[in-house]
């Protein structure tokens, strides 16, 4: 079983709340090399880690914050903690048993691109992660790695903790922004990118929780080192969130590549019940993988050359007893729920979906029916503003490529 | 000044326009129509119909020509197997959740497109009561709303700044509202009527033509249109009165009028009443 042990290192194993505790398990290492190096290495550390955004867009970090380093002052830091995809549950357990590496990672990252002030945007229902990160900061501001003069290098950063009201899209980074700004949550239009124009208008990074994870352990051990870490198609140490049908649910880590029987056999102990009919790799964002490819592995290229994606990291398994089409239905009701409502094909699309899915058996199905939903997710796909429109049919259409429509009444 | 301009090819075209122009007008530079509803020439853009998308080489999405800017180098396609999809199933969505019978463009861009909105069986739709009672000015019927939110910009930022709706709700259930769905007059309307001035659906309408209409007394055919000056302030509105058997039912100002740009005040639009009381 390939090992990789980087950033659950110190989760279970330290007492979340202590400072003392963190900064004796390797924690803080990444931030007094980043004030020995300067911004400028910290980025080319970054850069030359091959890291990419673990927030589902895999958009290479050190280009983001290289673009970020060059815009103009004042600029903002944002950590995406709204982690709301169904079966995914990684930046919770980083936020609830290691909340000091986070706000590590975010002064590092403020320190790398000349900002000053940053926000820890909280899913609402993390009230457990939004204490602990909010008592991780005040434990850091007391010891001054964070304030006027962060380690008394004459850096001033300090966070903001915002909760998010329950919203699956300001997940979205561009709604989560109008989120904090008190706008109803809605995503822009892009470009211009967040990097130029984001939190009030001005230029913003914004990273999610596991890949600001990454970044205390980058820079401390450089970037290099980094990227011996997993495969060329994913860089660096990842973590999966196993749910449903499987023997040990939870977080595992893994070195980048790894293959998914290894996470479902091995990690999570294997199948529940009779034996796996599919799981749904990436959350209800993603597509259905069926037996015959667990042995791809794990990283960008070879989940693309089979249809599927990284996702948020979640894999949720089903075995054979479960009505697929059901679950189909369910996560297309979860985005006809979760739909801001801004765009014509999300909005109306998404509750098309559910109707046609609701009508599948074959005793209500009409005519057309399947190719009904194929021309609904294409629009969907094509023509949203945003990642939550443009991927909520991912999983309808999936299905659709690898199961037969329902033969009987499947309800 | 030459190579300041932006070449973009649009439908194989080269086109060239000046920095900071949309991909709308640099299809229409090309000699080619694109259909919009959300997009308003005087206010910025929103890009929430859809229906304007276009097929740019290098983007994973189609996106919006209203709203995105071109740039040196940009190819674009407006007829595309993929554009035309994307368009068509939009237009079907939108015929699908509302009633169309007063949206003209809505309507002709379904049969350009060969939208066929009934396909999708039977649906779910916006279903919500007429407000035509709790003012004498305009009547909202938002079971004709596409949800453009030009009435929301109308109102805010881009004309009147005065805040008295916005969209609450979400996903099918977003929709234009006065807050906690106030009555008008217990809102902070001011009745300039500039959400009726720009709104494409008919959803928004001005009291004499609803009353007409369902009257089905409303006759274009009938009717004569004259530009004219608003009598009442010293700015100088330019007022385009629409009169029918001699008698003033509705009063708009011109979408291109340098001063108005269409939008007017409570007395330019409906303070005409007295024209029609003659002894």
């Amino acid at each position: 079983m390939a090992a990789s042990n980087y950033l659950l290192a110190r989760c279970g194993v330290v007492e979340p709340t202590s400072l003392a505790e963190y900064a004796s398990h390797g924690g803080l290492a990444g931030l007094r090399r980043a004030l020995e190096i300067g911004p400028a290495r910290v980025v080319e550390e970054v850069t030359t880690s091959g890291l990419v955004g673990r927030g589902g867009a895999a958009f290479p970090t050190g280009r983001k914050w290289a673009g970020l380093a060059a815009a103009a002052a004042p600029k903002y830091v944002i950590c995406n903690a709204d982690e709301s995809e169904p079966g995914t549950f990684k930046d919770r357990k980083l936020m609830e048993e290691d909340p000091f590496a986070i706000l590590e990672a975010m002064v590092i990252a403020g320190f790398a691109v000349g900002a000053n002030t940053g926000y820890v945007y909280i899913r609402g229902e993390y009230p457990l992660a939004t204490r602990r990160i909010e008592r991780a900061a005040a434990a850091l501001r007391e010891q001054g790695w964070l304030g006027p003069s962060v380690g008394g290098s004459g850096f001033a950063f300090d966070v903001e903790v915002r909760r998010g009201g329950g919203a699956y899209i300001c997940g979205e980074e561009t709604a989560l922004m109008n989120s904090i700004e008190g706008r109803r949550g809605e995503p822009r239009s892009k470009p211009p990118f967040p990097t130029e124009r984001g939190l009030f208008s001005r230029p913003t990074l914004i990273n999610n929780v596991e890949t600001l994870a990454n970044v205390p352990l980058i820079v401390a051990r450089g970037g290099e080192w980094f990227s011996s870490i997993g495969v060329p198609g994913l860089v660096g140490p990842k973590l999966f969130c196993l749910s449903g049908h499987v023997k040990r649910p939870g977080v595992y880590e893994v070195p980048g590549g790894a293959p998914l029987r290894e996470l479902l056999e091995e990690h999570a102990g294997g199948v529940v019940g009779p034996d796996f009919q599919a799981v749904l790799l990436g959350g209800a964002a993603g597509t259905y993988v069926t037996p015959e490819q667990f042995d791809t592995p794990l990283d960008y290229q070879s989940l693309r050359a089979i249809g599927g994606s990284i996702g948020s990291g979640a894999i949720i398994a089903f075995n054979t007893t479960v009505d697929i089409w059901d679950m189909v239905r369910r996560f297309a009701e979860f985005f006809a729920e979760e739909s801001c409502g801004q765009c014509v094909p999300c909005r109306v699309g998404t509750v098309r979906q559910v109707e046609v899915l609701h009508r599948l058996d074959a005793s209500m199905r009409r005519e057309g029916d399947r190719e009904l939903l194929v021309d609904i997710g294409q629009a969907m796909t094509s023509a949203s503003i945003c990642g939550l429109g443009q991927t909520a049919a991912a999983q309808v259409l999936s299905a659709l490529d690898r199961f037969p429509l329902p033969v009987g009444a499947h309800r | 000044m030459t190579d300041a301009l932006i070449s973009v090819t649009v439908d194989g075209q080269d086109v060239r326009v000046g920095p900071g122009v949309t991909l709308l007008t640099a299809i229409a530079q090309a000699g080619i129509n694109t259909p919009t509803l959300c997009y308003d020439p005087v206010m910025r853009p929103v890009n929430v119909c859809r229906v304007c998308v276009v097929e740019l080489q290098g983007s994973r999405a189609l996106v919006p020509a209203c709203s995105r800017i071109a740039e040196n180098g940009m190819q674009v396609l407006t007829d595309s197997p993929r554009v035309r999809q994307a368009r068509r199933v939009v237009l079907e969505l939108l015929g699908s959740s509302v009633d169309t019978s007063t949206a003209p463009d809505l309507r002709r861009f379904s049969v350009d497109y060969e939208a066929h909105p009934e396909r999708f069986g039977d649906v779910q739709r916006v279903e919500q009561p007429v407000r035509a009672d709790d003012n004498e000015l305009y009547v909202r019927d938002y079971g004709k709303c596409i949800l453009c939110y030009k009435c929301v910009q109308a109102c805010g930022e881009e004309a009147q700044f005065t805040f008295a709706i916005g969209v609450a709700g979400r996903g099918f259930e977003a929709h234009i509202d006065t807050g906690y769905d106030a009555p008008l007059p217990e809102s902070p309307c001011v009745y300039c009527g500039n959400c009726v001035a720009v709104c494409p659906t008919g959803a928004l309408m001005g009291r004499k033509e609803w009353d007409l209409r369902n009257e089905n007394a409303w006759k274009p055919e009938e009717q004569t249109i004259e530009d004219t000056i608003c009598p009442y302030c010293g700015v100088g509105c330019g007022l385009r009165v629409t009169a029918q058997d001699e008698r003033v039912v509705k009063v708009e100002s011109p979408r291109d009028h340098p001063v108005t740009r269409g939008f007017l005040c409570v007395k330019g639009r409906f303070g005409y009443d007295f024209v029609n009381r003659r002894p």
